[in-house]
């Protein structure tokens, strides 16, 4: 029954859930949570099968499904996964039983919908990961920003509406450009090879002209800079995430803005490799800009949970970095720490969620000397801000070593100045934690505060393992995405020389015969 | 036992793991863990070191293991040991000091809410140190080098309830950070230009003339800067005596024998770099004068005990670190180890005597000599042998330094002119906490001699403070010299002029100390008004930090604000400003719809119409049923435009 099949059953398994959370009673809290949480801790299992039966020697897609769906356009059901998208896939089915976990008590309202919203975007966000289909990959978007705009427009906080609305249009105007730019790469292959397909593969065997090139990653590029977010695109950000519920931020972060990157490495890199090496310097920019200004934004927060958004502005920056650097390490380290923010800032967010269920507020004014009444919440938060900052032994350092190690034989000055935010990172982070747990209690309604309770434990102590193992053994996750990595290299570099012998100008039709110049599978 | 050395920081690893995880309730078993650990840490080390002295090999001894973490098409990252005389040398200090604090801490810390705690983190503190110093390379160097600075923050601000403790904290982390992003930066280099982090093999390819001179010298100031962070070196030394907030064993064991150390070591380990960039170790030895002098003076005139230690541990580190620069390995190396016997000592001593009188200003001291006999001797032991007294150890490490300076004059007149300044602040500190009359009557009543946890370390680390400097008499066969070397083994001449020179400068300062604060011939107070300009720069220790925060903590808070304001007014408010103009664009067209073009033109107004209430749903909240449209669309047309897929599902499922 497995083999090829298991792929498509981890992206529909949660879909089956959101089916079966349907049929139970929608008073019946406790079973509705217990079956959600079975069904993402079911998927989780079965899509480490995929990492059991992935084959790190080879550097094709694995666990390919690829049936015609809408043949009279030339839409395919085409899925599979190299080691980058099996990496984000754990990371979602991983982060998705989690934060599912963390959610019992936080929500007591419309938990049946909750719920289900938090599995329909499951289903969409591995989809996404999977897709090996423009038109597919397109479907699997959209259908991710159904259930996030409810999560936060129904559940989120006071200014849920705002913050929902303004998360779906930036992320349409993204969207809608990127469909116009699909569109044009699907007829232009018909026009230059008389088939209609959105097969990736298959268009990404075409050499494109340079000016399309431009004009297409621009479009894709801008949805993906919004979603990562990119520097100026990312005031949405805090909003969606100050407003969010725990459980909804912990996707955003954690899986959400992974997308944007991963559609720059899946689509803009090895689509468009002329065009991505003109790009460089101007991404590159933008994003040592996000990592400082991220960084410094975050100093002057001072509500906990925008604090912890803007350093995501400032972590993805450093993604970005990473990933434009073309290089091994750099590529490696990009990919890795899109695990390592899943995992930290995930946790961060968990963190902020379970101190402001006891509360009912995020403000660190309203803390101080936490240290006291609740000594595991602060180790467990230390841990995790430790990792933020990237000091060795967590995650977060070898992620950011990667890149800056990638970055330096890229562009010294970017690396030093992303280096920089390492150090405004120490300063935020400490200081809103001695603004927190240190010190004396001056609130009263701080003295009476209960520690984490066993399920809590539970919820974060997969998340602690998580930095640990990736702080000190690296290896296995470096190892999974090796191949995948160098393959991406090849094909940016194999494409670039490619269309150099590809006439400028566009209208020029070329016959059929380009198969098989770049890495097509 | 030296190819087993890699055991050894794990010991400590493991109490810490223990203690964290299971006896974390049970305050005696923790301590006893984390003591035994290290006491079996110390043993080994003393083993490796005896069997390093009975090789008589060619050259040095070395010794190296190790395994890749992750390897890229042009260079690894490794996990490994390498073992030599640096090493060996450095396990002994990290772990003696190690030993007596932990055993020291019993009594210091008896009674603390956080007893086990406190014992786990010296204890993972130690397993960071240790790991420093046995590392292979420069990229697990780091790593290390970050750890220990983590423990240092959580040591400092240990008491975290006092504002002053977690400032303090912070501030460390942060400052040492600076120093460590050249660190950093320096090691990209490395990695890209000689394609390796392994000392070895970069010790090789620079010996090889591997790199030119301006990118050499970049590389080498740039890991001199991690050292100027971590060893307190100006101008990145305002972290050190804020740090002596933490609890006092943790600033003998941290902030005066070990870690600050390791930029010393850093510098030492990394010598080939220095040597063959002359202007890179120019700058070692200026930075490493200028700290230890400027550091000197600042210690001539406070009141705190501990902070007078930090600062005279920040004038002995420019010491050292000058040595280096000046080429003198072994005196540098030299010196380190006998200043991490007397200086801990001396802290120690200080705990002592903070423990029994629960004040830190000496001027509220006084006379404890008669209530505590084995904390007036040691420290005043420890206090000669810093001094450079005949013939206690420090006498014969910094001999070693000033022989090495005697080559330039300015650097000789420094490292006097320190000598002089040394023995001077510490007897003052001496005579104003232990001799005379009680300042403080209440104070001087409560004191009392501390526990055997807390003397026995003193006497120990006293007999070490003594003889520990035996080993580099330079008419006794050259131990030391012929042990730690870089090079070729390089033996100081005994030069006796500049023995008699340094013992009289030191004697000079003993003197005056003991006119003015014992005997009371030269009144202190008359002193500082006479030159009071000097005095208050002195006792504001320069301005520094007041400097510092006008310079650099506010307006990168001011900047901080700013950007805040433009994240909000300026890009958001396009994002605000481009939504509401929409909004009001669907306004005008609704209206233009309903009055204008209904009435002229009905086609035209019906599509337009159509146009502008589909945008209006989009904007005023309903966006919902258009999503859920989009979501239901893309699902059913899926479904119906092809059998395949359904019956794929369907045998999928295995229904078929």
């Amino acid at each position: 029954m497995m083999g090829s099949q298991l792929l498509t059953w981890v992206i529909f398994l949660p879909l089956i859930g959101v089916g079966a959370l349907l049929l139970i009673p929608k008073d019946k809290h406790a079973l509705i949570r217990k079956a959600a949480f079975l069904f993402a801790l079911a998927t989780f299992v079965i899509s480490l099968g995929l990492l059991l039966d992935f084959d790190t020697a080879t550097s094709g897609m694995q666990f390919e499904v690829n049936i015609p769906w809408i043949s009279e356009f030339g839409v395919n059901y085409h899925q599979g996964i190299d080691g980058i998208s099996l990496l984000l896939i754990l990371l979602t089915t991983f982060l998705t039983a989690i934060a599912i976990l963390s959610a019992f008590s936080a929500v007591d309202r419309s938990v049946r919908g909750f719920f289900a919203s938090l599995l329909l975007l499951e289903t969409g966000m591995i989809g996404v990961f999977a897709s090996l289909d423009l038109f597919l990959f397109y479907v699997f978007w959209e259908v991710m920003l159904v259930p996030m705009y409810f999560l936060i427009g129904v559940w989120g906080g006071e200014r849920r509406v705002y913050a929902a609305i303004k998360f779906v249009l930036f992320t349409m105007v993204g969207s809608l450009l990127m469909l116009v730019a699909i569109l044009v790469l699907y007829f232009h292959f018909h026009d230059q090879t008389g088939r209609y397909t959105f097969d990736l593969m298959q268009i990404m065997a075409l050499p494109l002209p340079r000016t399309l090139q431009l004009w297409l990653f621009g479009a894709f590029g801008l949805a993906f800079a919004i979603k990562v977010p990119m520097w100026p695109f990312h005031t949405w950000l805090p909003d969606a995430h100050v407003e969010a519920p725990t459980a909804g931020s912990v996707i955003l972060a954690g899986v959400l803005l992974k997308m944007g990157v991963y559609g720059f490495l899946r689509f803009c890199l090895p689509l468009f490799p002329v065009a991505t090496f003109e790009f460089m310097p101007l991404i590159s920019i933008l994003a040592v800009i996000g990592v400082i200004y991220g960084a410094l934004v975050a100093m002057v927060q001072k509500d906990i949970k925008s604090l912890v958004a803007f350093s995501s502005v400032s972590h993805m920056g450093f993604v970005m970095l990473g990933m434009m650097t073309l290089n091994q390490q750099g590529l490696s380290g990009s990919i890795l720490q899109m695990v390592n923010h899943g995992v930290s800032t995930g946790a961060l967010f968990i963190l902020v969620g379970m101190i402001y269920e006891r509360r009912h507020t995020r403000l660190i004014a309203d803390f101080g000397g936490l240290a006291k009444p609740l000594p595991v919440y602060a180790a467990f938060f230390m841990i995790v801000m430790l990792s933020s900052i990237g000091v060795p032994g967590t995650n977060g350092f070898v992620g950011e070593f990667l890149i800056l190690l990638g970055s330096w034989s890229y562009n010294q000055v970017y690396a030093i100045l992303a280096a920089t935010g390492v150090i405004f990172a120490a300063c935020y982070m400490l200081w809103m934690y001695q603004r927190v747990f240190f010190g004396k209690i001056t609130n009263p309604a701080n003295e009476k505060l209960v520690d984490l309770n066993l399920r809590e434990k539970i919820v974060l102590v997969p998340l602690v393992i998580m930095i640990f193992w990736i702080g000190f053994y690296p290896k296995p996750f470096l190892k999974l995405m090796e191949p995948a990595v160098k393959t991406l290299i090849g094909q940016v570099e194999q494409g670039r020389k490619a269309s150099a012998i590809v006439p400028l100008v566009e209208s020029t039709p070329i016959p059929a015969n380009t198969t098989g110049l770049a890495g097509g599978e | 036992m030296l190819d087993k050395a890699f055991i050894i920081p794990f010991l400590p690893l493991a109490a810490f793991i223990a203690i964290v995880f299971f006896t974390n309730r049970r305050e005696k078993l923790s301590a006893g863990l984390a003591i035994g650990a290290v006491a079996v840490a110390w043993v080994m080390s003393i083993v490796c070191l005896i069997e390093m002295l009975g090789y008589h090999g060619e050259g040095a001894f070395q010794l190296e293991q190790a395994f890749d973490i992750v390897t890229f098409q042009n260079f690894r990252l490794e996990l490994g040991v390498l073992l030599d005389p640096l090493t060996a040398l450095m396990l002994i200090v990290v772990t003696t000091v190690s030993l007596m604090v932990h055993i020291y801490s019993l009594g210091y810390m008896h009674g603390d809410i956080r007893f086990s705690r406190f014992f786990a983190y010296l204890a993972l503190f130690t397993f960071a140190m240790l790991g420093l110093v046995l590392a292979n390379n420069f990229f697990l160097i780091f790593i290390f080098w970050e750890l220990v600075g983590l423990t240092s923050y959580l040591l400092i601000g240990f008491w975290y309830e006092k504002k002053s403790a977690a400032d303090a904290g912070k501030k460390a982390f942060i400052t040492t950070k600076i120093g460590d992003l050249g660190f950093t930066v320096g090691i990209l280099m490395m990695g890209m230009f000689l394609g390796t982090f392994n000392y070895i093999e970069v010790f090789d390819k620079i010996a090889a003339g591997q790199l030119s001179g301006g990118v050499l010298t970049t590389m080498a100031i740039l890991i001199f800067c991690g050292a100027v962070g971590k060893s307190a070196q100006v101008p990145l030394h305002v972290w050190l005596p804020d740090a002596m907030e933490g609890p006092t064993p943790v600033s003998a064991l941290i902030h005066a024998a070990t870690m600050v150390a390791a930029g010393v070591f850093l510098v030492a380990r990394s010598m080939t770099i220095f040597m063959a960039s002359p202007d890179g170790a120019m700058v070692v030895a200026v930075i490493g004068m200028v700290t230890s002098i400027f550091a000197a003076s600042i210690a001539l005139v406070q009141n705190d005990i501990k902070r007078i230690l930090a600062y005279s541990t920040l004038s002995q580190l420019g010491y050292m670190i000058m040595a280096l620069g000046l080429g003198g390995y072994t005196a540098g190396m030299f010196h380190l180890m006998t200043h991490a016997f007397f200086k801990a000592l001396l802290f120690l001593g200080a705990g002592s005597v903070i423990h029994a009188v629960h004040t830190n200003d000496i001027q509220e001291m006084g006379g404890l000599s008669r209530k505590m006999k084995i904390t007036t001797v040691t420290f005043i032991i420890a206090s000669l042998s810093i001094s450079g007294i005949f013939p206690l150890s420090g006498f014969w490490s910094k001999d070693e330094i000033i022989a090495t300076a005697s080559h330039q004059p300015i650097f000789l007149i420094v490292s006097l002119l320190v000598a002089f300044m040394t023995a001077f602040y510490m007897f003052r500190l001496c005579f104003l906490t232990f001799s005379g009359t009680p300042r403080n009557q209440h104070a001087y009543d409560h004191a009392h001699e501390s526990p055997r946890s807390m003397t026995w370390p003193l006497m120990f680390l006293a007999v070490l403070s003594v003889v520990a400097g035996w080993v580099g008499i330079p008419w006794l066969s050259h131990g030391f010299s012929s042990f730690v070397y870089h090079g070729e083994p390089h033996h100081v001449k005994p030069e006796i002029i500049l023995m008699v020179a340094s013992t009289v400068v030191a004697l000079l300062g003993i003197g005056l100390a003991y006119l003015m604060y014992y005997r009371g011939a030269i009144s202190p107070q008359a002193m500082g008004a006479r030159f009071k300009p000097l005095y208050t720069l002195l006792y504001h220790k320069y301005y520094v930090d007041e400097f510092y925060d006008a310079v650099i903590i506010k307006p990168v808070f001011a900047a901080t604000r700013f950007l805040w304001k433009f994240d909000a007014k300026v890009i958001d408010g396009f994002v605000n400003l481009n939504a509401s103009s929409t909004l009001r664009l669907a306004d005008i067209k609704n209206w233009f719809d309903i009055h204008i073009v209904d009435g002229i033109v009905n086609g035209l107004g019906l599509i337009t119409g159509a146009a502008s209430s589909a945008l209006r749903l989009i904007q005023t909240g309903r966006l919902a049923h258009y999503l859920l449209a989009v979501l239901f669309g893309l699902i059913m047309m899926g479904l119906l435009s092809s059998s395949n897929l359904l019956n794929w599902i369907l045998w999928q499922i295995g229904l078929q």
